[in-house]
């Protein structure tokens, strides 16, 4: 609810036909609040196959300048189809704690 | 060269689309509106004009082609009936919604249940709250000339509404009547070529059909509804200057009075029924009776002052609904009804015409004297 409030105050342009005209505006939604699940990566069986990364809806995980795979969890929606994908089960998740 | 010609209304509506020279047209033909689908497509083939046909696979798709040409930024045009208005519906809105100044050409015709290919407004008075202006016609040539009028009035800055422009099916459509064809250069002086508001560029990229959260929702609905009462104004102000262009008016574009002088009883009607209303209240008028007609173009915006003001010295006002929103009467009835709340004048609906039931002069001479009787509306079968 909170952010509903705070979104409430920013002045929200009405532009003809509600087109957004600047792209990218998808980032300022922060779609992390919506998680129930959360999935974690273990890094020491991840064989960086790249799968999870794309196959996350969401565009949620991203590499490293180092070739880890990793999840902003300020966008990840823990649907989980990371841990479905994942060759050698290197994804598993926990009950979010809000 | 301006010209006149004995065509059927659909061609007239094909040649006044022709004249406005729209880049897209996404057709799928259903009867009555068929005809011009067939004629644009005749004018394509012969290079007379410079458009993209696409014969898409159902209206669904037809309107949404449309949306998409819209999002190309050009002008484009559509034309349907009954389903295929119907079928159209999810997409109305979005339309509407994403203000894209469409014109679309509506043949009405009555919704299945049962089947019916004959006349009545259930398909377009049941699309009425979707945010398109919807501007009525009783002849063919009002057919011709309220096509051109639609676009100038759709692309104005102030409105950027689609619109439809309905004419009763068959009574219109496959009716021929000498139409006044105007010059190219007529229309094009009248009709600048249009200018999108935003459209689909990849050096500038935008998002169409966004995501609107409550925060935003209503805002966006009400500059809509701002934009429909804008559309009042702007359709006067076009309606006279095609006055000046072409020496042609209907009443001030969204409403008409004929003979309400000393009238203390006038009916409404929509569409081509006014042509036989005006011939009955001629007759009574020689009598001595004093009926007058109110001829309503525009269903939306709805001219509510306008309305008032035309009736301000009767006593009943007669309308004739070619729609029945089951369940509470005539649904043209009801918006006049509440239009004119608070007013001296007491409204009587009376449901006709459904699924092509002829409209005669008897039936019209009957709804007259039962309002003189002061009697209730009924079922005029
Ligand atoms: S749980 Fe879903 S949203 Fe979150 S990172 Fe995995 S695939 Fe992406
Ligand atoms: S799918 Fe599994 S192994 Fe492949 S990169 Fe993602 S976490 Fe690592």
């Amino acid at each position: 609810m909170k952010v509903k409030e705070k979104e409430k105050k920013e002045n929200i342009p009405l532009t003809c036909g509600a087109v957004i005209t600047q792209p990218g505006s998808t980032k300022k939604y922060k779609t992390g609040e919506w998680r129930t699940f959360i999935p974690i990566i273990d890094q020491e069986k991840c064989i960086k196959c790249g799968k999870c990364w794309m196959n996350c809806p969401d565009g949620a995980i991203f590499k490293t300048p180092e070739g880890k795979f990793m999840i902003n969890y300020a966008y990840c929606k823990g649907c989980l189809i990371c841990e479905k994908v994942c060759p050698v089960k290197a994804i598993s998740h926990k009950v979010e704690e809000k | 060269m301006s010209e006149k010609k004995v065509i059927s209304g659909a061609e007239g509506v094909a040649i006044a689309v022709k004249l406005c020279k729209p880049k897209v047209l996404p057709m799928y033909p259903i009867t009555p509106s068929t005809l011009v689908p067939e004629k644009l497509s005749e004018f394509v083939f012969n290079g007379e004009i410079d458009s993209k046909m696409i014969h898409v696979e159902s209206e669904h798709s037809a309107i949404s082609a449309l949306y998409g040409a819209y999002a190309t930024g050009v002008r484009s045009f559509t034309a349907t009936a009954s389903q295929g208005l119907a079928l159209m519906h999810e997409i109305l809105p979005i339309v509407s919604g994403s203000r894209f100044p469409a014109v679309m050409f509506v043949a009405n015709r009555a919704l299945s249940g049962p089947l019916s290919i004959w006349n009545d407004h259930s398909d377009s008075m049941s699309e009425r709250d979707q945010g398109w202006i919807q501007l009525h016609c009783e002849s063919n040539q009002e057919a011709f000339d309220t096509i051109i009028m639609a676009y100038r009035i759709a692309e104005s800055k102030k409105v950027l509404l689609p619109v439809m422009v309905c004419a009763d099916g068959f009574y219109l459509t496959h009716a021929y009547e000498p139409i006044q064809i105007e010059d190219q250069e007529k229309v094009d002086a009248f009709l600048p070529d249009y200018t999108p508001e935003h459209y689909l560029d990849t050096t500038n990229p935008k998002t169409f059909g966004a995501f609107a959260q409550p925060n935003s929702y209503m805002e966006f609905k009400e500059e809509e509804e701002k934009a429909m009462r804008e559309a009042i104004r702007e359709i006067i102000k076009v309606s006279k200057e095609f006055d000046k262009s072409f020496g042609r008016k209907y009443g001030n574009g969204l409403v008409e009075g004929i003979n309400l002088e000393e009238a203390e009883y006038a009916v409404l009607g929509v569409g081509s029924v006014c042509g036989t209303i005006r011939e009955v209240i001629k007759e009574l008028n020689e009598q001595g009776k004093k009926i007058g007609l109110i001829k309503l173009k525009s269903i939306r915006p709805l001219p509510v002052e306008d309305l008032k003001i035309l009736c301000k010295d009767l006593k009943i006002l007669g309308v004739i609904d070619k729609h029945a929103s089951i369940g509470f009467g005539g649904a043209l009835t009801n918006d006049i009804r509440s239009a004119l709340m608070g007013e001296k004048v007491k409204v009587e609906g009376f449901v006709a015409g459904l699924g092509g039931r002829d409209i005669n002069k008897e039936k019209i001479k009957e709804l007259i004297n039962t309002i003189m009787k002061n009697k209730e509306g009924y079922w005029l079968k």
